[in-house]
């Protein structure tokens, strides 16, 4: 066993046991933090496989950026120490069923499946100019309409959340 | 790298999927929803990169994927957020049990 696969499994149990510990602890500050820690080995997983440059947009965007936003909205809703009520077990007994069933499926579906190896293993390298080339590239392999697409969305969803939070004059009725 | 294969790097990504999932189903609070969908966006940005690099290394087309889904994963967590606090404001409560009035 090479260092590099001891790598990987650490990482991977990392990933693993924050995010199980994200979606099962009572206390929602700090399901907040776990998931804030499995993001993080998220783009150590990244690092890994040696894709720098995502591996920094990941921690930018969702460490920097979601996990920031979701703690401040927990401060802006709800009371951060108070320990949210206990899954009732019916539901609990048939979350945990339903997600083993759909894991021992697709993993059983995964390990007979024989992945070919490409032809012309050119080592995999990604540089951050290829990248910038193909976003903003109008021909065969190029990405400029999706990128387009995604500034509209951006832009659209932003002025969406600000009419969405902005403060209304009237107090809203209640039904 | 080389010892590791690709089906590792799936199993990993399916066991975190299964256990966005499985928060999806058990937590009531609207936030803790949103983390969930999150470890899933995740699992499935692990999965485009592993398949791009393991399968066809001469392209970039799984990193390209997984860029715009990050994009994406920002801007749904931003409204679901201003949703989120909207609703807190009319109903001083951000368990989905609580919000029904659309729910018939």
């Amino acid at each position: 066993m090479s260092a590099a696969s001891i790598i990987f499994y650490i990482i991977a149990a990392f990933i693993l046991g924050t995010g199980i510990l994200a979606v099962t602890t009572r206390k929602i500050f700090r399901a907040s933090i776990w998931l804030l820690f499995s993001l993080i080995g998220i783009a150590s997983l990244y690092f890994w496989m040696q894709l720098e440059f995502l591996a920094a947009v990941q921690i930018i965007v969702y460490v920097g950026g979601i996990v920031v936003l979701i703690i401040f909205s927990i401060f802006l809703t709800i009371k951060s120490g108070e320990e949210m009520p206990k899954p009732i077990l019916k539901r609990n007994i048939f979350a945990i069923l339903a997600a083993l069933s759909g894991l021992a499926y697709t993993a059983r579906q995964i390990s007979l499946y024989p992945f070919k190896k490409p032809e012309n293993s050119a080592a995999f390298e990604l540089k951050v100019g290829d990248i910038g080339r193909q976003m903003l590239s109008t021909t065969d392999h190029g990405y400029l309409l999706p990128f387009e697409l995604i500034s509209m969305l951006l832009l659209a969803s932003m002025i969406g959340c600000i009419v969405i939070a902005l403060k209304q004059k009237e107090p809203v009725n209640h039904l | 790298m080389t010892n590791i294969p690709l089906t590792n790097i799936l199993f990993l990504s399916t066991a975190l999927f299964f256990i966005g999932a499985y928060g999806l189903f058990t937590r009531r609070n609207m936030i803790t929803m949103l983390m969930s969908v999150e470890l899933m966006l995740n699992s499935v940005n692990i999965n485009f990169v592993a398949f791009n690099k393991y399968l066809y290394p001469d392209k970039l087309g799984g990193v390209f994927f997984s860029i715009f889904i990050i994009t994406i994963a920002a801007a749904e967590a931003a409204v679901a957020i201003a949703i989120i606090i909207n609703l807190y404001r009319s109903h001083h409560s951000i368990d989905v049990e609580d919000a029904s009035e659309m729910k018939y």
